[in-house]
């Protein structure tokens, strides 16, 4: 039986894996929207196919925030405010998508919706490029001094590996969204579609190796899981094969099992990420302040009532979740309830 | 400036701007479930138009609220590191609780209620503005838990961790959702809200109707607004009363700040209208008051006494006496004025000329802004009212702020926040400019009934977006 807080661990993942699989799909769409959807009426086809459920999806990133905040809120504490100028970006990217995605269509001006576009476009990017820059200095190992706080700016934040891994979650928003674009359009969209959606795949194998070679290379505790259990090996060799099945799966036009197969090779990445953290959360460079299951979670009183808040509720979200998603199933229609 | 004081400004700033918009979205929701009912009930098609007029408001309203919402639920990690982890183990439960009752409930069946009219039946669509509705006011309840318990902690214990930092603990749960203030505040808050979305509706429908843009749509429109207005209005001061006695018996210097009480006595009197008091004394011009008032409203006894500033000696644990006091009375003020235009709508209703009681129709386009700016007052009040605590008794605000980061880091991000969010409400006026302009009558007909049929072939590009 997992501790309490191990238990934690795992489900603050389930939350961020479910945000960049959902989310995922609506950034990358984001991303690839200027080089896939060339007339207004693609552009629409694009917003539409993201249009009832992109908020829902975010919701994903605020739930995990509040679960982190709740579950171990010195992390929450030392990531946000470390971070705290990435952090500002981020929430900008945010809104900056958002209202891009809202205010298009109120205008026919050609320009007005040029501009939109563009924000929609640069919104979805940088947030999605954002996160693994983040993800990859939490991996690598955050420089926090004896009071457990890190002062390196937002300029220590760009390294080598961060960077690499930045491109890492960009290419796989890309790819997310590429899939979504193909399951939910037709014809020459979802034809471009499926070409960004291999290029970004192309990205993600390219950045995935450059990560796992500057890792290798800076001989961190990295790899020390993949040493010790054998168990950690399942998220990098899932994402191998969810990979080539995705590519194989194009070629058959499966649009369905592509979607899938992307989400799965999302998912093994972030178990992989996840594999050479614990236990800790955010390993310091000195390793006695790193931050971890043991030493930053909250008592067993609220980890207990948010363990039942999550069992009472997550169920109910999930099935209404599928409901809307089965609601909107099929290619999509300009009709005039939409962008 | 220092990173505390420029945190401050940058906290009251998100908040206060954020609150605007799920204070509107409340409301509204609130009177989409209304409206989706008689829809629902009698089919009839002035409902529906209705309905989806209030949608499309409702829409452009939510994703600047979701937006805005999104950069709090981050500011406490970004800002307050130090007071997250003396909070975390109590205040996370209900943002995480918020996000899974609430947050996902509004946004699956927003994506309903705004894109899924011709996909689901009459019933489902009836029950996505009923669950948007019931997610607002979920969302409400936990943002609320935990600010109440910022304001009048329980269901804890001060702990000390290993390194020496002592920190909050969560020991019972349900004190700790339903501490003292939850409940008054959550009455006060809804109750604001409802009456900040029904002076929506009635001053747009008031502005159609001078306007001569009236129509069956219009003129439900006005009634309905005019039922919820009326008697929200009159629930704020019933629960404004309750809650101004919990904060009496439990946070009594901000009582005395609100009320500019400075000396304890006997038979205090309430005042009315007069200049705001300074940190260290009332005005210089005695203000326009009812003898004995304030004791016969508190303690139900003309002669009663009341605690005054003075009961805590140590004047560095006042609240900003002057602001506290000016936005209190402000919000007064505000909520007799609105009472005040309620009691003249009823009167023409009665007299049968509400649609042709044009200064009455005028004064209510006037009064959109004043509920919203009541609210803000309000907040203002609790808030400003609890410094210099972060949490009543436990925290300092000036201790709360986050260890790394810089004032530079903070002006930084504060100037940034500052433009991006003119932007914002630039944007959320224009846009319901907009849609008030095209008005509910360009809302398409769409009676409730099965899914329309499927559409295979996209349209051309030629084709012109008439977008939501």
């Amino acid at each position: 039986m997992p501790s309490l807080q191990t238990v934690w661990f795992l489900l603050i993942g389930l939350l961020f894996i479910g945000y960049a699989v959902l989310d995922g799909f609506d950034l990358g769409a984001g991303i690839v929207h200027l080089f896939v959807a060339r007339n207004d009426a693609e552009r629409r086809s694009v917003l539409n196919a993201i249009g009832p459920v992109w908020d829902g999806n975010e919701v994903w990133l605020i739930t995990g925030g509040g679960a982190l905040f709740a579950a171990f809120p010195l992390v929450y504490a030392t990531v946000f405010s470390g971070l705290y100028l990435a952090v500002m970006l981020l929430l900008g990217a945010l809104i900056l998508r958002a209202v891009s995605i809202e205010f298009r269509s109120k205008e026919t001006n050609r320009l007005w919706r040029m501009a939109w576009d563009a924000g929609f476009a640069l919104g979805s990017a940088l947030a999605a490029l954002l996160f693994g820059v983040a993800l990859g200095n939490i991996v690598r190992g955050l420089p926090l001094d004896d009071g457990g706080v890190y002062r390196g700016g937002l300029a220590g934040l760009l390294n080598p590996f961060s960077i690499v891994m930045g491109l890492l979650t960009l290419g796989l928003a890309a790819q997310q969204g590429s899939s979504w674009i193909v399951l939910k359009t037709e014809g020459a969209l979802r034809t471009r579609a499926q070409r960004t959606g291999v290029a970004s795949t192309l990205v993600v194998i390219a950045a995935w190796l450059a990560a796992t070679g500057i890792a290798w290379f800076d001989s961190n505790r990295v790899f020390d899981n993949f040493a010790r259990n054998p168990l950690a090996w399942i998220g990098p060799l899932g994402t191998a094969v969810a990979l080539a099945s995705m590519l194989y799966a194009y070629r058959r036009r499966q649009e369905f099992l592509a979607f899938v197969l992307s989400s799965v090779a999302i998912v093994g990445l972030a178990a992989t990420a996840g594999a050479t953290l614990y236990p800790n959360l955010v390993p310091a460079v000195d390793a006695s302040r790193s931050l971890t299951v043991n030493n930053a979670h909250s008592s067993d009183t609220a980890l207990t009532v948010m363990l039942v808040i999550a069992l009472v509720g997550m169920p109910i979200v999930i099935a209404y979740t599928a409901f809307i998603y089965w609601k909107f199933k099929g290619k999509v229609q300009l009709d005039e309830a939409g962008y | 400036m220092d990173v505390v004081q420029l945190s401050r400004i940058q906290f009251a700033l998100t908040i206060s701007f954020h609150f605007i918009f799920p204070a509107v979205t409340i409301g509204l929701a609130g009177l989409i479930a209304i409206v989706e009912t008689m829809r629902w009930r009698t089919r009839r098609d002035v409902y529906d138009r209705l309905s989806v007029f209030l949608t499309k408001l409702f829409a452009v309203t939510f994703v600047i609220g979701v937006v805005s919402g999104i950069v709090m639920e981050f500011q406490f990690g970004t800002n307050w590191a130090t007071f997250s982890g003396f909070v975390g183990d109590i205040f996370g439960a209900p943002l995480a609780a918020e996000g899974i009752f609430a947050f996902f409930l509004e946004s699956a069946f927003v994506g309903i209620v705004l894109f899924g009219r011709n996909r689901v039946g009459s019933t489902v669509r009836w029950l996505a503005g009923v669950l948007v509705c019931l997610g607002t006011t979920i969302s409400a309840f936990w943002i609320l838990v935990a600010n109440s318990w910022m304001q009048t902690p329980a269901g804890f214990k001060i702990v000390t961790d290993a390194n020496g930092v002592s920190k909050a603990q969560m020991t019972d749960f349900w004190q700790a959702v339903f501490n003292p203030s939850t409940l008054p505040r959550l009455f006060h808050t809804l109750a604001a809200c409802w009456v900040v979305g029904a002076f929506f509706l009635m001053g747009i429908s008031a502005w159609y109707v001078l306007r001569h843009r009236n129509s069956d749509v219009t003129a439900i429109a006005l009634r309905l607004a005019v039922i919820v207005a009326f008697l929200g209005s009159g629930l704020m001061f019933v629960s404004g009363d309750l809650q101004t006695r919990e904060v009496q018996a439990n946070q009594p210097l901000k009582f005395a700040a609100m009320e500019g009480v400075f000396h304890t006595e006997k038979g205090v009197a309430l005042e009315l209208i007069g200049l705001p008091p300074s940190q260290s004394g009332p005005a210089a011009i005695p203000p326009l008051a009812i003898p004995n008032g304030l004791s016969a409203m508190t303690n139900l006894d003309p002669n009663s006494e009341i605690k005054g500033l003075d009961q805590e000696p140590d004047t560095s644990l006042w609240p900003p006496v002057t602001l506290t006091w000016m936005s209190f009375h402000l919000m007064v003020g505000l909520g007799v004025l609105m009472m005040l235009l309620m009691l003249f709508g009823a009167f023409f209703w009665w007299r049968r000329s509400l649609d042709s009681s044009v200064w009455w129709l005028r004064f209510a386009v006037l009064a959109i802004p004043l509920p919203i700016i009541a609210v803000e007052l309000g907040w203002m009040t609790a808030e400003v009212g609890r410094q210099p605590w972060i949490v009543q008794g436990l925290m300092m605000t000036s201790k709360g702020v986050s260890p790394g980061v810089s004032a530079t880091d903070v002006g930084i991000s504060l100037i940034a926040i500052l433009l991006v969010y003119a932007l914002l409400f630039f944007l959320w006026i224009y846009a319901l400019t907009k849609e008030i302009g095209r008005g509910p009558e360009a809302a398409p007909g769409v009676v409730a009934g099965p899914a329309a049929p499927v559409v295979a072939a996209l349209p051309t590009a030629g084709q012109s977006g008439e977008g939501n």
